[in-house]
Order: C-alpha cells, then structure tokens, then sequence
C-alpha cells in the first residue's frame, strides 16, 4: 500500500483470517462431522478432531442414498445443459451479430427479452409444457381435421392424440433450461469486439460463413467458453426446483434431491455423520470444476456484469 | 448493432438462430402466456371446467393476509440476506486487496463456497444450527443465553434461513468487490494519500463511490437471488415453517400450486413474480444506459 501502516496491515491479516475461517468453518465441520461414528457424532459439542470411520460413512451414504445412480443423473444433467446452452447461445450469437436479415431485430428482442426470467417464475406452466410437449399443437390438430385426414389414408378410424411427456426423462430435466439469454448475450458481446478485418480477409479467401465460425470464432471464443463451462455446469449441478418437479422416479432424480432422504428427522437415529459424508460427496464435483478452473471462471463471472 | 462486414446468406441465419428461438418460444413464451391465460381462470376442483373471471385472482391474492404476510417475509429475508452477504463480502474483499501476501491462496479459500448449492448449504447450516446437536446452536444458547430453537420459534427460523442462504453468496459477492476494487486506479489513491488521507478516509470517500456500480449490479443480483434460487434452502430447512414463519414468495407459488393445487391462484402469484422481475430488469438497463451516457 501507500504508506506503512505496520498495525493495519496486522488487523488486516488478522480479519482476512477470520473471514477465511468464516467461510471455511462449515466446510471443516462437515468433513469432521463425517469422519466420526455415530456416538461421537451425537456428542454436544461434537469433537472437532476427524475421527477414523469416514470411508465408511461415505460408503454408507453411497448406499442409503444411491448416490451412484444420482451423481450420474446430475453429472448428465449439467454436461447436458452446460453443453446445450453453449452450442444454442453461439450459434444464435452469431447469427445475430454476422447475418443481415428481415427478421434480425425481432429474434434478438424475443430472446433478450427473457433475459432475467429464471424458471422459478413460471414453474407451473412449464410444467405443464412438459408434461405434454405437444400440448399446444393438439387445438390446432383438431381444428384442422387431421384426424379425419389420417384415417382417409390409413383406409380405416385412427384417433390419433398429441402425446409427449418430458416427466422422468434426461430430456425433460435438461431442455426447459437450456434456453438462456445471458449465455447468447455474453457471445454477442463478444463477437462484436472481434475485429472487422478477420472477417474481411476470410471472405476475402474465399471461405464460407461455417468456415469463418469454425476456423476463426471458435478459436477465439475458448476463454469465453471455458468461462461459461464452469458457470453453467455449477449451475446445472446444483438445480433444485426443476428437477423436484419434473422427476417422481427417485433413479431420475439427481444428487442435491436425494441427498434430503439422508437428513435425519426428529425421531430418527442423528446419522449426520451419514449425512454429512453425503453432502460431501454430493457437492465435490462443482467445487472441484471451480477450483481448477479457476482463472476462467472470475473472468467470466465478473464479464457477465458488462 | 451488427458487423460492416457480413455474411450473405437467405436461410442460414434462420438455421442458426432456429433451435434459440424453439427453446425459448417452447419454455418462455407459451408457458408465460399459459400462466397469464390461468390466472384469469378458476378451475372447479375436479379440473374439468374453467371459468373466466378476470381479474379475482388477483384481487383475492392482494387481500390474503397469508399473501400479503409472505410479501413482507420475503422482503424481510432478501434484504437481510442481501445486506448480511454484500457487508462480509465487501469487508473481506477489502482485506484481501490490502494484503499483498498469500493473495492466490486467500482467493482460492475464498472462492469455492459459490459452488456449493443452495439446498446443500441448507443442509450445513441445518446441522451447525440444529438445535440439540448443533455446535452454532450451542454457542449461541450459551454466549447470548438465548433459547434457541429453529423448529418452533419462527424467527430463530428466519435467522437460520438467512445465514444459510447469505453464506453461499458471500463468495459470489467476493469476486466482484475484488474486481471492482482491484480497477481502482493506484493513482487516485496515491494523490489521496499525498493530500494526508488515510486508508479509512480514502475507502470512503474514493473506493466505494468508484465501487458503486459493481455495488449496484451486485445488490441486484442478490436480491433476485435470494427471490429465486433460495428456493432450495428453504425446502430443506424449514419447508416454509414454523407456522408460515419463512414461507416467501417463490416456496408459496410451489405450495399452492403443486400441493395445494390451486391452480389459479398460483398462476396469478407467478404474475406477480414475473412482472416484478421485469421491473428490475428494466430499472438495471436503465442505470446501465446512463453509465454509459455519463462515459462517454
């Protein structure tokens, strides 16, 4: 700093320190938590020296929580979404930003326009959506006759209704949140900074609009992407609502769901070092995408105010 | 705002643009208007018939007290959270951007709670407050000799709920303060300090007005946040309980919409949900555009 403040500089590191140790204390406590054995655990205060049994409360939370079958169901959930968004988002950026068409302005504003609305506003509905995707299209099936039309050339009575449900299905749990302004927002930001001149000189070679996206945005785009892999993926990972509602098969539903069975009620036996362990395992995987990814991620979160 | 130079093509801009425009037409729109259509509606309990009725909806939402009770719940709740995890998060990114040693380390310490999910941190926070076997809890009955018990006092819920949900955003707040301060320019402070001000003076009356922007967007997205995606600490913790006590807003369209499957009523109170976002996002855009104004 400026000037030598020996006593600030201290207090600073001191509260640093007691920051950490703010944020840090629930973390500490729950991989102690999970170590102990059952009577330990139970202890108040519980003991705050790691005890000897955590390999066997994660695998006896692997077990009570089928943790397996969840963990794979979130990790397809947010690949999937983290995937989806990103090729949707760029390929829509550009097509705004690259192409001149009639319909330009009013497919930029229909997308923008849902900038900010999470799918916590509008659950009911799209739940219904999704429980028949057709569902919008069967007034119009039967105001134009198609039945008719289809039994005219099947040569016998067909009733044919409009049927498909997204409810338990990797689908269901992955699409209705793919679509994201913010992600299309962030590339077209992007792709308006890159220079003139690129696209100039590769039309000048001859090369085609998919050649251009693939030879000299993607390129450049890799940090951009990388950001919204790790943003997106903890994003996915730690859905809650969506998936409550869309999933009734407990093989469907994902990690941070089914970890609820592991907490103990008020007449259970207190297994929280059970619970614990579980928690651990469950919320590992983002932390870890975080962590090594670090660099990218704060540049892309704090790019997302831009 | 497009390129000067740009690809001609009739059909492949529409191709590109098309799945956006699907998803988005599929799981914004259609729902949204659907929502807009119901809320308009009364269904008769078996679901067979529905009734138009303008208006009702709403006008017996707005003189529920249970709705109006809610409201205030939440307000409450997202401007403890808001202000309990932007002061920590300001305080602790200020630190760290004075210490000039283990900078990585603390970054590193710092940042990971964001990963954490809301749900999950409920969970933490339901074992360190619980009220027999919590080591918080613990602390709290014997150094403020206060009869602690989330389960049946409402409020002690609602601070439970709010630590819960304002410990995940602290890091997210972290990032940002850390980015704003660290834009700060070395000369300015540097002037500041060469006129006899000292740290305390030169933070309050340099770095946070400098800051204000980030202080804004930051307010705002944790105020959407603690609307939204607190959905998850709240169905863990207390399922909206004791008695109502934390029952906001986002956990009441689940409530009466999916257990109590009132369908009308719902759809009216995702309305309100809605427009309220849309009025904050305005009012943002709004105070960006001006931002920008003022820049140039």
């Amino acid at each position: 700093m400026v000037e030598k403040t020996p006593i600030l500089d201290l207090l600073t590191y001191l509260f640093l320190l007691l920051g950490i140790l703010i944020v840090g204390f629930p973390i500490i406590y729950t991989v102690v938590a999970a170590t102990l054995p059952l009577e330990e655990v139970s202890k108040v205060p519980m003991p705050l020296i790691p005890g000897d049994q955590f390999w066997v409360n994660i695998c006896a939370a692997w077990d009570k929580g089928d943790l397996g079958t969840q963990l794979t169901n979130s990790f397809i959930m947010a690949s999937g979404i983290t995937i989806g968004k990103i090729i949707v988002s760029m390929l829509g950026a550009f097509s705004i930003v690259y192409f001149s068409y009639r319909l330009r302005t009013v497919a930029f504003v229909t997308v923008f326009c849902t900038l900010m609305l999470p799918v916590e506003v509008r659950i009911l509905p799209t739940y219904e959506m999704a429980a028949n995707l057709f569902g919008p299209l069967q007034p119009l099936w039967d105001l134009l006759h198609l039945n008719a039309v289809v039994s005219w050339i099947a040569g016998h009575d067909i009733s044919v209704t409009l049927d498909w449900s997204l409810l338990d299905s990797y689908t269901g749990l992955i699409l209705p949140l793919v679509a994201s302004a913010t992600c299309t927002f962030l590339f077209r930001q992007f792709f308006l900074t890159v220079p003139e001149e690129l696209c100039e000189a590769a039309k000048m070679d001859g090369a085609s609009a998919m050649t251009f996206f693939r030879k000299v945005l993607l390129p450049l785009s890799k940090t951009n992407i990388a950001a919204l892999v790790v943003i997106e993926f903890v994003y996915g990972w730690n859905q809650y609502l969506w998936p409550l509602l869309i999933t009734t098969n407990p093989k469907m539903t994902t990690a941070v769901i089914g970890l609820q069975h592991l907490i103990p009620g008020p007449e259970d036996i207190p297994t929280w070092n059970i619970a614990m362990a579980g928690a651990l395992l469950v919320m590992l995987p983002p932390i870890l995408v975080v962590l090594f990814m670090q660099r990218w991620f704060v540049k892309g979160l704090v790019e997302r105010e831009k | 705002m497009i390129k000067r130079s740009i690809f001609e093509s009739r059909l492949l801009p529409y191709l590109l643009i098309f799945p956006q425009i699907l998803v988005t037409v599929t799981f914004f729109y259609w729902p949204a208007a659907q929502g807009l259509v119901q809320s308009l509606m009364i269904s008769d309990p078996f679901g067979m018939n529905d009734t138009f009725v303008w208006f009702d909806n709403f006008i017996t939402l707005f003189s529920d007290p249970l709705y109006l009770r809610s409201v205030s719940i939440t307000l409450i709740f997202s401007m403890s959270v808001a202000f309990v995890s932007i002061s920590l998060g300001l305080f602790i990114a200020s630190m760290a951007n004075r210490a000039l040693h283990f900078t990585a380390v603390t970054r590193t310490l710092l940042i990971w709670p964001y990963a954490v999910a809301p749900a999950i941190s409920g969970i933490l926070w339901l074992f360190l407050l619980h009220p027999s076997y919590g080591v918080v809890a613990l602390a709290i009955k014997n150094w403020f000799a206060l009869d602690w018990n989330p389960v049946l006092n409402g409020n002690d819920a609602m601070a439970m709920v709010i630590i819960a949900s304002a410990w995940k955003e602290v890091s997210y707040n972290f990032v940002f303060f850390m980015a704003g301060l660290q834009a700060v320019p070395k000369s300015l402070i540097e002037a500041a300090a060469m006129d006899g001000a000292g740290p305390f003076r030169r933070f309050w009356t340099i770095v946070l007005p400098l800051l204000s922007p980030t202080l804004f967007f930051v307010t705002v997205m944790n105020i959407i946040y603690s609307f939204f995606d607190t959905f998850g600490v709240i169905h863990t913790v207390t399922q909206g309980g004791p008695g109502g006590a934390t029952n906001i807003l986002v956990y009441k369209v689940y409530q009466d919409g999916f257990v109590g499957l009132d369908l009308g009523s719902s759809a009216a109170q995702s309305i309100v949900l809605m427009s309220l976002i849309i009025l904050i996002t305005v009012l943002q855009f709004k105070y960006v555009e001006r931002k920008v104004q003022y820049a140039g």
